[in-house]
Formats: structure tokens, sequence, C-alpha cells
């Protein structure tokens, strides 16, 4: 069953497409692996679907029907929840405001901030997630990156009830925090999400995915299901295919176990690439 | 709660921060230190300072900077300047004045349409950064400059002067006056009322910045209004209510310069504004934004209000009251930094 799906979605900034018809559905209990290089229309894509920007041609089915958001918290309160490439976190505020920023728990008469449900929901959230932060007070800046796409994390799966997008989230991490994403990611699978996981990296989607969308130069190249691509396949699609074999071609020469002298290099006298 | 302590107590690398180095690293806690040196000082040095009567006076002189020194910091805190916030406070008593001596209405009517002009103003100001983009310091310096042309240009075409006419005869000015600008005594102390208003409006701010969900969009969208924005904070009516906030005390503070006073001069509040701002920062809000405290901003305030009157306690020479404003602000901000950094490290 296909939650949310876009059909020949485009988006032009001006005379620039970054988007040109894009189609893939999300479907609930699977992870849609979005891949592409830098420049490819990954962020773009992102900013359609979390409702940052309106998309300018196609449309976008949630359910079936067609929708566009106005904001963020518009596509938020329809069930898309996102986890940014840069985080989306307040650095000065402490974790658990960070952790119910636009979403606050309210209480009584006066509406106030339900300060103690709101430290005991975070700090549940992120030991499930495997970290420990013992002062919730601390501002967001004074925690490591791997402990802020985590708290960022934890934050778009206990909120975001149906699609989760996750951009690059393993990006600027060590091996075993992204191995603690992409377990998050399965488990936000398994709980029934749609999860659409954008990455450049074809090893780490390949390890979750069940669908396999490449973008190049704001088009669709590849849409696969799982069953019909090996990594191997994936990677060298992913490097750009019949690219990748012209720059081997290229670098045939290059020779690369070659070791040379130490030598004093006159200024000049390195010759740019191909002239 | 106890599997937090639990998992807490695995990780051996975090001890528990004590308690001390926790109220270190609360904003205001430099403006404290420098308002209690300030007080021991003057409490030193001059005489008439120890005097239990002139608490009323200190604390006049703090209330009136305080009353906009709240809503500024609050705004500072959401990452953005007022600084038309000083002659809109005379832009509101001036239009109250002139349009109830003018047309000779009732002072009410005057007192109301001053009220929906400084939040217009606000409204404004808010709308055009939005609208262009441009950092607030331009967009409030611009405002500064038309609002003090306005004052002088408004008042001399309408009284020929360049002070409002007097309104005490007129209808409604003394219910208006036992509002804005009346007094009560405790024992032999003479509070102002705008002390009352000055105290509210702190323990307001101070409520709503910590304990209500605007007070966590406020922190969101002067930390990073993008980030904020993309969780779903709404940037733009945030920073839109704190400038209308300014521009509500800048009435309250008009309001209570006419009707303490009878008239307004219109060359008046420039220069107020770096005053408001200081006392913001010397209660530890950030020029950056995202950061900052409602109580520290009027602790601010009370420093200022110590200083003012101290200075003249002591028999020093007036003339160097900015001098010694200057250097508090350097001395408050070098202290914040000093202690905020040393508790967090601890």
């Amino acid at each position: 069953m296909s939650i949310l799906s876009l059909e020949n979605v485009g988006k032009s900034y001006g005379n620039v497409h970054a988007l040109r018809d894009v189609s893939l559905s999300v479907r609930q209990g699977e992870v849609t692996c979005v891949l592409g290089d830098n420049g490819a229309g990954k962020s773009t894509l992102i900013k359609i679907v979390s409702g940052l920007h309106p998309h300018t041609s196609g449309s976008l089915l949630l359910d079936g029907s067609p929708v566009s958001f106005g904001s963020p918290r518009d596509a938020q309160s329809q069930g898309i929840a996102t986890v940014y490439q840069d985080l989306a976190l307040a650095p000065l505020m402490s974790v658990w405001r960070n952790f119910f920023l636009g979403n606050e728990l309210r209480k009584g008469f006066l509406r106030t901030l339900d300060i103690a449900s709101m430290k005991r929901i975070c700090a549940e959230e992120l030991s499930k997630m495997g970290i420990v932060i013992p002062d919730l007070d601390r501002p967001v800046a004074s925690l490591s990156g791997g402990q802020r796409q985590c708290v960022a994390i934890a934050r778009a799966i206990y909120f975001g009830a149906r699609v989760i997008i996750l951009d690059e989230p393993t990006a600027a991490l060590g091996v075993k925090q992204s191995g603690v994403v992409l377990r998050y990611v399965v488990k936000a699978r398994d709980a029934g999400l749609g999860v659409i996981f954008i990455t450049h990296n074809p090893h780490h989607a390949y390890l979750v995915g069940n669908h396999f969308v490449i973008l190049k130069l704001g088009r669709v190249v590849l849409d696969a299901h799982r069953d019909e691509l090996t990594l191997d396949q994936l990677a060298a699609e992913m490097a750009g295919g019949d690219e990748l074999a012209e720059l081997s071609h290229e670098l045939r020469g290059a020779d690369p176990a070659k070791v040379v002298s130490p030598s004093v290099v006159e200024r000049g006298s390195v010759e740019a690439p191909g002239s | 709660m106890t599997t937090i302590t639990e998992l807490a107590a695995r990780d051996d690398r975090v001890a528990s921060r004590p308690f001390l180095a926790r109220l270190l690293s609360r904003p205001e806690v430099g403006s404290l230190v420098a308002a209690v040196v300030i007080f021991l000082l003057f409490m030193a040095v001059a005489e008439p300072f120890r005097n239990v009567a002139n608490i009323g006076t200190i604390l006049y002189g703090a209330s009136t900077i305080g009353i906009m020194a709240v809503p500024v910091a609050l705004l500072m805190i959401g990452g953005e300047f007022d600084l038309s916030a000083g002659v809109a406070v005379t832009t509101a008593g001036l239009s109250g004045s002139l349009l109830a001596w003018n047309f000779g209405l009732n002072v009410w009517v005057g007192v109301l349409f001053s009220l929906v002009l400084a939040v217009a103003i606000g409204a404004f100001n808010g709308w055009l950064l939005l609208r262009t983009g441009l950092p607030s310091f331009l967009v409030t310096l611009g405002t500064f400059f038309i609002l003090q042309g306005v004052n002088l240009g408004v008042t001399r075409l309408a009284t020929g002067n360049v002070a409002s006419a007097g309104i005490n005869d007129m209808s409604g000015f003394s219910s208006a006056q036992a509002v804005f600008g009346s007094e009560v005594s405790i024992g032999p102390v003479n509070l102002k009322i705008t002390v009352l208003y000055w105290i509210l409006l702190t323990v307001v701010g101070a409520y709503v910045l910590l304990r209500t969900r605007i007070g966590n969009w406020i922190f969101a969208v002067g930390g990073d209004a993008a980030a904020a924005r993309a969780v779903g904070v709404p940037v733009r009516a945030t920073k839109v209510g704190l400038f209308m906030a300014a521009g509500f005390c800048a009435w309250l503070s008009g309001m209570h310069l006419l009707f303490q006073f009878n008239t307004v001069q219109s060359g008046e509040g420039v220069g107020k504004e770096f005053i408001f701002i200081i006392a913001a920062v010397i209660g530890g809000c950030l020029l950056t934004g995202g950061y900052g405290s409602v109580v520290g901003a009027s602790i601010g305030a009370l420093i200022f209000g110590m200083t003012q009157l101290g200075i003249n306690y002591a028999g020093w020479n007036p003339d160097w009251f900015r001098t010694f404003l200057g250097v508090m602000l350097l001395l408050a901000t070098i202290v914040n930094l000093y202690v905020k950094r040393r508790a967090d490290l601890r």
C-alpha cells in the first residue's frame, strides 16, 4: 500500500530545472532509498515532500489524493517527518527543548509547558537509541555530531507517525554510529512507517533498502526493486555506470601503483589534465 | 526515571554536574553579581543611598528602563534588534496627547489611538524585516529616524511648539493619570505605578519565555531560524509578535511619560534604545540571539537605576554617568562570558 507517491513531479527555480518528471512511491513498511550525487536534486526532492518548497509541476499524492503542503508544519500534521542533513536543531537550546520544538507538550489551564513529561519522554526515546545524556538541560551545541544526529532522528521517529524522511543521516557519522542509525531505520520500517532514505552511499542503502531510486541531474535514471539489483550493480549505477567506465578508460595509463621519486617542482611545470 | 539514572550510571565518562556549576551557567548570573557589587559600592560611598525612602526613587528610575528592557531582551533572544524603541516611546506619548488635544476629545480616546499606533509601528518593523530580509539593525534604524522626524514635525504642525500642549484640564485626564502615573506609599517608601508594571512585565516575560510554547519558539527563531521553520515553528508570526510586544511596552512607557509630566518633549527618547539594549546585554542576552534572560534584563535595568542615582548621591559629577555605563557594559559582558565558560567546562 503506497502512502505517499510522486507523479511526474518537477521543480524549477526561475530558469533552473532542479527536478524534472520524478515519480516514486513510498509504501508502508518499506524503505525507499533515493540515491544521487551532489546536485542530483535529492535536497530539492526532500524540500518538496517536507513542505519547505511547493512543487511547480506534477502531483504529490497522500493516500491517493493530491496534496500540496503549505509549510513544514502542514506536512508534519499530515504525518510526514523529516530529519535534515543540517539536523535542524537550535544549538543554544537544551536537548529536551529541541526534542519537542514545534510539538511542545502543554498542560493545565494556562497551557504551561509540561517540562517533567517532556524530559522523561526525551530521555526514554534517546536511551532507546542507545545514547545517554545525563543532563538534558545542556545545550545541543555541547553534544557530539553523532549524538545530535540521534536526537534529530529520535525526535522525527517519535513524532513522525507515517512517513519519515532521512536526509543523509549517515553522511557525517563514524562506522559504529552509522550502524546505530541503520538499525533505527530498520526499526522504523518494522513499526510500519514508510521510510525515505536519502544517501549517496550505496552500501548503506543496500543494507536496509527495499526499493532504489537513483537521481541524476534532476531526473530519475533508475527505479528498481531489491530483487532486480545486486549491490555491485547499484554501486556501479550510482557511480554513473557508463561514466565510470569512461573514467577508468581515461585513467588507464595513470598507473595508480606508481611512486615518483621526490624532486623539486618548478612553478608552472605541472600541466592541467587534458591540456 | 529509574531507567535513566541507571543508564546514566553506566556511562562513566560523564559525571553529573555540581549544583553550583549549573547555577553559574544561568544567563543572568553576571548581571546579578554586578548588581550586588554596585549596590555595595554605593552603600559604602553614598550616604543618601542608605536612606530607605530613596528605594522608591531608585526603583522608579529602574522601572522606566525595565519596562522597555523586558521586550527588548525578548526581541534580542528572538534574534532581532529594535533601535526605534526609544523614540517609539515618545511617539506613543505624543500621538495620544496631540490627538486628544487637537480634536478636544476625551483623553482615553488618545490613549487607545496611541496603543493602536504603537503596536502598529512594531508590526510594521516586523513586517518590513520579514518582507525585505534586511537585518533588523537597518530596518529599525530607518524607523528610528522616521519617527524622530515625525515626532518633531507633527508636534510643530499641531502646536507650533516642540512639546505637546498640556492636557491636564481635559476630560479623562485624572482617571488616566491614576492608571499610568499614580503612586502608592508603603511606609517611608513611595512607589510609582511603573514599578508595579515593570515587575509584572518581568514576571510575565520570564514566564512566557521559560514556561510556554511561545517562549520555546522565541529561543528557536533566535538560535536558528531555518531549523525552527523546518520543525514547524511559525517564525514570521513569532518575530512580528515580538516587535508588537515592544510596541505595546513603548505605549505603556509613553503613557507614563504623558500622564506623569502632562506634556511630552518631541525630541525625547533619542539614545534610550541603546540603554534598553545595554540592559538586556548586561542581563546575559547574546547579540546573536537564541540565548538570554528576561530576569537578567530587569537586573540590568536595576543596575542603571542604582548607578544613575548613586552617582548623584555620592556627589560625583553626573557627566561621568555614561562613561560608567560603558565600563559596566564591558565588564558585565566579560564576566558573563567568563562565568559561562567556566561553568560549561565543569
